[in-house]
């Protein structure tokens, strides 16, 4: 605690709504980021539901099919860029610089920039269903030729698929340098926790792929505007180029979304066993690993649209090679459960579930590497299936593992645990009951992103409707349960974790001060 | 809040950020709205962008400020080189999606279109030779030589870069005045380059017919070409500003990493257009 100097900084900053406008400060840019993104969440959550609610029965019921397609469209957009993203950007605020024994981030303004990109980006999705012909019902991929004949909906997505990626871009640059250059004296790079290195890995991935991304929609707009031929035939061009460079950014980009999460259950896990991390250096090249591969396998997303069959066997092997790393993650995690004292507070039950529900999205996505397979389950209901199972159950459950874990330490109030576990519980059940049919509906050849469907699949989407209804739901009891812990929650222990054995626990009080290590700790 | 001497300067709370997040918000509507002839589009993206110039101004401005009064010290000088490196690298790929187009096409996609069946039964006719169009592009066009004023440009990217070269080492030696006329001719072959283009560009569309429309070449080389120009006139704009800041005797020769981060951005631009001269002019 010698370490922490209390300062009386209330006289150079703005009260009030000033206050998270100009804040450069790493915690509030860090809430912001984690309120931002559960706002999005709900709408993309809101969106997902008229997509179920359609699906309820086959026929055309609720919604336009033009309009399912904006919804399949948004849904995807907001959740990836609005709901995931930023919530693990938010981590990285908060608990960068204190994981690390750094004052804050290493560019406080950019940080804030970053930040304040985001809602505009979010307007503009927004703004883009109420104009003429509505927003780009293309999906969340933007394939060619589909979104050059779209209307000016298109062209508002792709300038917030720009805004986002520079808020991107800026955000990430700011964490690795803060992580190169702002460690407190003794933090090797091997002492540090296994969630800054994940978002060191991540934060390269972001800014290889991210300009990757910025390239094709710019390919897009001129296509549409200014008279180009990328991904037109007829001037040379090819509709399949828009998805090699789609999917050079796409691929790593499922690991921008995966591999903070990682992170966060890297923390967790160990620290309800109490138990250091189980080959913490394995961990560490495992996820390097990840990435490097993550940029050399995209065309697996594309095994239907042409591809020879040399290349095909290529992407198929480099593929299954990516199970190697994320085994030994899988692995490390449950030999740290090994014997260890294990208590099943609120956020192991989150990092459990997701060590169990990932692994399964993991073994699906292995059966997709395929190209047999995929070439039958290729736009099906399983694809659907099984990258709700990664993205869901594992980036969103981190995110909700990461969330209890790290409330006492932010706010110095506990949440209610009756509740969170209610929380867990009902997410888990409502979560298995949507995803898991679909992947017989999937198997079954129910084609994704489509408003109707033949006679056969309707119980299976009967099924899932209501647990997505259910799993929608259960995330405003989520909202309940921060709400009253921030309201009246009991005050947090010192310590409320006896396992947690990073800087933030060990070095600072709780709540965490405003400003963290003005000088730094000294890491043995 | 400024933390203790010594200490890494942290920034007080800022407007600039989110009067930039304004600006690019109006930058973007009003795009589309000239993109779809809808009214007020024009006036919308000029207030965008004035509202941008005039946030650079102010932001820029309060950096420059804080380090010319020494608030920098050497670790926020060693994380201005780390980011500085990074943005660069997030140029360079950017870069790589539209070499990865060229590549892909020249390689790929436009000799399909004429090879075997499919090429013979659809676009009978069609020599996949680049440069090429494409199939259904009557409009002939010859492409750019290389030999011409690409060339020259090449030599006169390649002489400034020697020549900011030449002033940095005179910056750090302290010899103020071989500084400032070395960044004076930095400068003067920027702006002789970009004058190139334009007269290039001129000259494509007037005389050899070259145009955005002209299918796979055409795309490629104004795309490739042009957003190259765009970065170097941001590196002849950012050139500018160092310029007239070693002219009012800003920097010293221990601490310059405003010149240096531009001089790298510049060293940059150079390299893209040696692949640009390789492979979209030359081979």
């Amino acid at each position: 605690m010698e370490a922490v100097h209390e300062h009386d900084h209330g006289h150079d900053h703005p009260s009030g709504i000033m206050r998270w406008v100009t804040t450069t400060n790493h915690k509030d840019i860090g809430t912001m980021y984690l309120w931002f993104s559960f706002t999005m969440f709900l709408v993309g959550g809101v969106m997902a539901l008229v997509i179920r609610a359609e699906l309820f029965q086959p026929g055309l019921q609720v919604v336009e099919p033009e309009f399912f397609n904006q919804m399949t469209t948004l849904h995807g957009l907001i959740m990836v860029f609005g709901a995931i993203m930023p919530a693990f950007v938010g981590f990285a605020n908060w608990q960068i610089p204190m994981m690390i024994g750094a004052p804050d981030m290493a560019f406080p303004r950019m940080n804030n920039w970053s930040f304040w990109l985001l809602p505009p980006a979010a307007m503009l999705l927004v703004i883009s269903m109420f104009v003429p012909g509505g927003s780009a019902g293309v999906g969340w991929t933007l394939y060619a030729p589909l979104t050059v004949q779209q209307g000016m909906g298109m062209d508002l997505v792709i300038f917030a698929v720009h805004i986002l990626g520079m808020s991107s871009i800026m955000g990430s640059i700011n964490i690795i340098t803060t992580i190169l250059n702002m460690r407190a004296p003794g933090m090797t790079m091997m002492k540090m926790p296994l969630f800054v290195w994940t978002w060191l890995i991540t934060a390269y991935l972001l800014i290889a792929a991210m300009p990757v991304l910025a390239g094709a929609v710019t390919m897009t707009l001129t296509d549409r505007h200014f008279g180009t031929n990328f991904f037109n035939a007829a001037g040379g061009g090819d509709p399949v180029l828009f998805q090699h460079i789609f999917w050079f950014f796409g691929h790593p980009e499922v690991y921008i979304i995966a591999i903070p999460a990682f992170g966060v259950v890297s923390q967790v896990l160990p620290a309800f066993s109490r138990k250091p991390l189980f080959g913490y250096a394995s961990m560490v090249y495992a996820t390097a690993s990840i990435a490097i591969l993550s940029f050399l396998v995209w065309a697996h997303h594309m095994y239907t649209v042409g591809m020879p069959v040399e290349a095909q066997l290529y992407y198929m092997f480099a593929t299954m090679l990516i199970a190697v790393p994320t085994g030994v993650k899988v692995f490390n995690w449950v030999a740290t459960m090994w014997k260890g004292s294990l208590t099943f507070e609120t956020p192991m039950l989150f990092a459990i579930g997701f060590l169990f529900l990932f692994t399964l999205g993991g073994f699906t996505g292995l059966v997709l590497s395929l190209t047999p397979v995929d070439v039958q389950l290729h736009d099906t209901y399983y694809v659907v299936a099984h990258f709700h199972y990664v993205m869901v159950a594992g980036a969103l459950f981190s995110a909700f593992a990461g969330v209890y874990f790290w409330l006492p330490k932010w706010i110095g109030k506990m949440y209610d645990e009756k509740l969170g576990k209610l929380h867990f519980w009902l997410s888990i059940i409502f979560f298995n009951v949507t995803f898991f049919v679909q992947h017989f509906s999937g198997l079954a050849g129910m084609p994704r992103r489509i408003p109707d469907y033949a006679l056969q699949f309707a119980d299976f989407n009967m099924i899932s409707s209501i647990g997505a209804f259910g799993f929608g739901l259960s995330q405003l009891l989520f909202l309940y349960i921060l709400v009253k812990a921030i309201r009246s929650g009991e005050k947090a222990p010192e310590k409320p974790w006896e396992g947690a054995d990073t800087l933030e626990w060990t070095h600072l009080p709780t709540p965490a001060p405003y400003h963290s290590f003005e000088t730094p700790p000294t890491v043995k | 809040m400024t933390s203790q001497p010594g200490g890494y300067y942290l920034p007080s709370p800022s407007l600039w950020p989110v009067i930039g997040s304004v600006a690019l918000f109006l930058m973007a509507l009003g795009g589309v709205f000239i993109m779809n002839d809808a009214s007020g589009g024009t006036i919308v993206l000029l207030a965008g962008a004035a509202i941008l110039i005039y946030m650079m101004f102010g932001w820029f401005g309060t950096v420059i400020g804080e380090s010319e009064s020494g608030k920098y010290n050497k670790q926020v000088d060693v994380s201005f080189r780390w980011a500085m490196s990074w943005f660069i690298f997030s140029e360079v790929m950017f870069f790589a999606a539209f070499f990865g187009a060229l590549f892909y096409m020249r390689v790929l996609s436009v000799p399909w279109l004429s090879e075997a069946d499919t090429g013979a039964l659809l676009w009978p006719g069609f020599s996949a030779d680049w440069p090429a169009s494409g199939p259904a592009i009557a409009d002939q066009f010859k492409p750019m030589g290389a030999w011409g004023i690409p060339a020259l440009n090449t030599a006169i990217l390649l002489t400034s870069g020697v020549t900011i070269t030449i002033a940095h080492w005179a910056l750090k030696n302290n010899q103020r005045s071989k500084l400032n006329w070395f960044m004076f001719l930095t400068i003067a072959l920027g702006l002789t380059f970009i004058g190139f283009q334009i007269y290039e560009y001129g000259h494509a569309y007037a005389d050899l017919n070259l145009t955005l429309e002209s299918g796979a070449y055409g795309a490629t080389f104004f795309m490739l070409t042009g957003f190259h120009g765009f970065h170097v006139t941001v590196g002849t704009i950012m050139l500018i500003v160092i310029w007239l800041r070693c002219l009012k005797g800003h920097f010293t020769p221990e601490h310059h990493f405003g010149f240096e981060g531009v001089a790298w951005y510049w060293h940059f631009v150079d390299v893209v257009w040696l692949g640009l001269f390789v492979f979209v002019y030359w081979l």
